[in-house]
């Protein structure tokens, strides 16, 4: 290794993780949209090489140039055009109202993406690497099915109810891994890989007894009933519009975890452990507690974006439903970088891949180049380096860096 | 996060001293095997099939009453519990091997329970042979967990390694038409992106389990665009590989029920029962090994006695990576036999888990990913003998197994001490 090293930390701090996570929240909005361009730009590199119709032009390059360069760009337009047209604006609808359905598409799909994305943050924060998002989920999906298909209760109060037993659902789940993590010491990443697997797998059971969750005259597959209308979460903005009132809830969400991490004095301990554990136990914070309610809080998050999921189906739930969720709320809060705002528009741009995947399969680019874009953006912005050499971006200078977190650590201290 | 407290006296012999933990374990485990597949078992005969029909020499199939046999399997491993409960009275481990013995035990109960009054019995070579092959993926993604843990890199992207074999392995295996290429170039490919996880992990500092996950992120997206953009439009050029024959090892595989499970199998096997020993082999016996658990325990210990930390670690990632592409390609030309979406499904997680479950050590993974092996197996066919058991709760055995084992409840689990940390030269 050169000796000119950036030294990010000091090696005797606890918290390695959170000098990466902090230079990703730090990140600067230059580099964050250098990283959605050079994405997007990969990603219509694969569209093009692995499109029949450019490669056949290409073959015979030197007979049309200009046929074959011109292939090149329609691909690229098809494919982006299609994601644009499914999920901001459809240019071709008669009326306004029927244009913006694209855009109310990409809210509906971003909401869960928002929320588990917000509980996912929220662990980075703390310094915890916790990918159990898919875990809660399931739990609050098992918690928010049961309360729509087996209680019945008036309107709205059923809505509330089911919501509730989503939330509670998912933060048991979220606790028995802070428990595991401050009493035990077993690493976060290692447990919530573990439960996860046993969540889906319960779900799945629960799903399957005719007892529990199992639809009326259900055979062999899992499968439960369509909730009680009274359970359902309304429509947001007419029939028209599948968006659905999990939306109000994701907006609820931003709103109490921007409290919550800026405001709070709750908050304030979750930023100081992830800061520097050690500094944080020193100042007499509980630090093992504050494991405990940072993953009760985040699975709470995670409880809503189930209940997004459970109440807002037609005709009975499958294991399914969760439709990686939990694996992209990972993404979403790095992308994000944990913060509100940032998970805002990250759960905004990933909401609007899948709003506008359905387009692109229609206009005949798979929609699986997204994946591509999506892991490329978000692989360029947790790893600096790659989009500096790109870019041939200057490096920080050490002092910069410094300078930065000595500004930091004085801000953390007021 | 990977947070190590370094308490005093950590390394000394007094801090490993045994505790009750394990063989309180053993003894419910033991009591619940007699309870519940013993006294409150089925009613009915059981029979263990151990030969093939087409083997030369046929064993008898072994047909016992299903409770009295569970019975006296749980008092058999009572007796080991109890043994278990002497050792650690007198400050001894329990071996692992017993252990293993104790699993094989459990294992053997549930399969009687299982299969009481069904009428194919219990099929040991089925059930065996392909615990065994379902296994390999598993045991090779362990050892690029083993081969990168051990030098001190956290590798989360065994997932990807194991898809990016299995895509590879299939589409140059099918485009060659030779299998042995494709073989090798999933080995190169997985080596290659292990090489970008370990230069942005030691090179360039960033968050180790971070870049772990994206990597794995990336190659899902990767594939799955190339599987329906590419592959689907011409499967039978692209990704229509075969498997490998089967090669029957002379004498061995005559061995009545073993030499049919282990030596009458594809190259991936084989390879896997070279790599396993081999690895052991130069972690604790040569100095090469030495060198990388140095590196792994104290990186700056080792740097101070000329050790090139950064190097180290580079090649045995990458090289934990190839075998990890092995593991990859014995997924489709050493199994299944053509590529299919996210065809990995979580094992490269699972090896996670069997890398912590196995305490790092080549061996004991490759006994942990075989549990795993037996769980996947055990799912279908308990669902053949013996329909309408929750078969949910058996896939979820295996993961309790790995929680209990991370949480310390059966005796503390070490990783190496400088896993996850980068190292910094100063």
């Amino acid at each position: 290794m050169s000796a000119k090293k950036v030294k990010l930390e000091s090696p005797a701090q606890e918290d390695k993780a959170t000098s990466v996570l902090r230079e990703i929240m730090a990140g600067d909005p230059v580099r964050i949209a250098l990283s959605v361009l050079l994405g997007f730009f990969i990603g219509a590199i694969f569209m093009v090489v692995f499109n029949e119709d450019v490669v056949s032009s290409w073959s015979e390059f030197g007979a049309d140039p200009n046929y074959a360069l011109s292939t090149v760009w329609w691909t690229v337009q098809d494919g982006y055009g299609a994601l644009f047209t499914g999920s901001v604006f459809n240019l071709q609808a008669d009326t306004f109202f029927e244009g913006i359905r694209p855009l109310t598409e990409t809210l509906r799909f971003a909401a869960p993406l928002i929320m588990a994305g917000l509980g996912v943050a929220l662990t980075f924060r703390v310094g915890l690497f916790n990918i159990g998002a898919t875990g809660q989920i399931m739990m609050g999906l098992a918690g928010a099915t049961f309360v729509s298909t087996r209680v019945h209760l008036p309107m709205i109060i059923h809505m509330m109810v089911a919501v509730l037993a989503a939330v509670l659902c998912a933060m048991v789940w979220g606790i028995i891994v802070g428990i595991l993590k401050s009493r035990t010491g077993a690493h976060e990443v290692i447990v919530t890989i573990m439960l996860n697997y046993v969540a889906t797998s319960f779900f799945t059971y629960l799903l399957r007894e005719p007892n529990l969750l199992l639809e009326a005259n259900g055979g062999g597959t899992p499968k439960s009933d369509n909730p009680d209308d009274t359970a359902k979460l309304g429509a947001l903005l007419g029939p028209e519009f599948n968006l659905h009132f999990g939306l109000i809830f994701a907006v609820i969400s931003v709103f109490a975890y921007w409290w919550l991490m800026e405001r709070s004095t709750f908050g304030f301990r979750f930023k100081m452990v992830g800061h520097n554990a050690s500094a944080a136990r020193a100042a007499g914070i509980k630090v093992e507690n504050t494991f405990v309610w940072a993953l009760a809080i985040s699975a709470a998050f995670a409880g809503l974006a189930a209940a997004n999921q459970g109440l807002s189906v037609d005709g009975g739930l499958t294991p399914s439903i969760e439709a990686g969720i939990g694996f992209d709320a990972i993404t979403v809060a790095l992308l994000g970088g944990s913060r509100a705002g940032g998970v805002v528009m990250a759960g905004l741009l990933f909401g609007a891949f899948k709003a506008g995947s359905a387009t692109m399969q229609v206009a005949g680019v798979s929609p699986e180049v997204l994946g591509v874009v999506k892991a490329l953006i978000v692989l360029f912005i947790a790893a600096p380096p790659i989009i500096r050499a790109f870019y041939r971006l200057p490096k920080p200078s050490i002092k910069v860096i410094e300078s930065a977190q000595k500004a930091k650590a004085a801000k953390v201290v007021k | 996060m990977s947070k190590i407290e370094v308490t005093p006296g950590m390394f000394s012999k007094l801090e490993s001293k045994p505790t009750l933990k394990t063989p309180i374990t053993l003894l419910l485990s033991a009591l619940v095997v007699i309870a519940f597949f013993g006294f409150l078992g089925k009613p009915g005969d059981v029979s263990f099939v151990w030969s093939d029909k087409r083997e030369a020499i046929q064993l008898p199939a072994f047909t016992v009453n299903s409770m009295l046999f569970c019975t006296v399997v749980g008092v058999v491993l009572l007796l080991i519990a109890a043994f278990s409960i002497y050792r650690s009275v007198h400050a001894k481990k329990t071996p692992v091997w017993l252990i293993a013995i104790f699993g094989f035990g459990v294992m053997m109960a549930l399969l009687g329970w299982l299969a009481t009054g069904a009428v194919q019995g219990v099929q040991m070579i089925f059930i065996l042979s392909n615990t065994l092959v379902l296994a390999i993926p598993l045991i090779l993604g362990g050892m690029a967990g083993v081969m990168s843990e051990r030098v001190g890199v956290v590798n989360i992207a065994i997932e990807g390694q194991l898809l990016t074999g299995a895509f590879v392995s299939a589409v140059v295996g099918t485009m060659t038409g030779n299998l042995y290429v494709g073989m090798v170039a999933a080995m190169v490919a997985a080596g290659v992106l292990s090489m970008v996880l370990a230069s942005l992990a030691i090179k360039y500092l960033v968050e180790q389990i971070i870049i772990g996950v994206l990597l794995n992120v990336l190659v899902i997206g990767i594939t799955n665009f190339l599987h329906s953009a590419w592959l689907d439009n011409d499967s039978s050029h692209l990704n229509y590989p075969g498997t490998f024959d089967k090669i029957a090892l002379p004498l061995l595989s005559d061995i009545p029920v073993l030499g049919q499970v282990l030596f009458n199998n594809r190259i991936t096997v084989y390879l896997m029962f070279i790599i396993v020993p081999v690895l052991w082999f130069i972690l604790f016996r040569t100095k090469l090994g030495l060198r990388a658990r140095a590196v792994g325990e104290h990186p700056l210990a080792a740097d101070t006695v000329g050790i090139n930390v950064a190097k180290t670690r580079f090649w045995w990632v990458t090289l934990g990576g190839m075998v990890a592409g092995l593991g990859g390609a014995a997924l489709t030309i050493g199994n299944v036999g053509s590529f299919g979406r996210e065809m990995s499904a979580g094992q490269g997680f699972i090896a996670l888990a069997v890398v912590i479950l196995g305490r790092w050590q080549p061996i004991y993974v490759t006994l942990a990913a075989l549990l795993f092996g037996f769980t996947i197996i055990l799912r279908v066919w308990a669902n053949q003998v013996s329909p309408g058991i929750p078969v949910d709760f058996i896939t979820m055995v295996p993961y309790l197994v790995t929680l209990v084992a991370v949480a310390g409840f059966a005796g503390k689990v070490r990783p190496p001490a400088a896993s996850g940390q980068p190292y910094i030269k100063g």
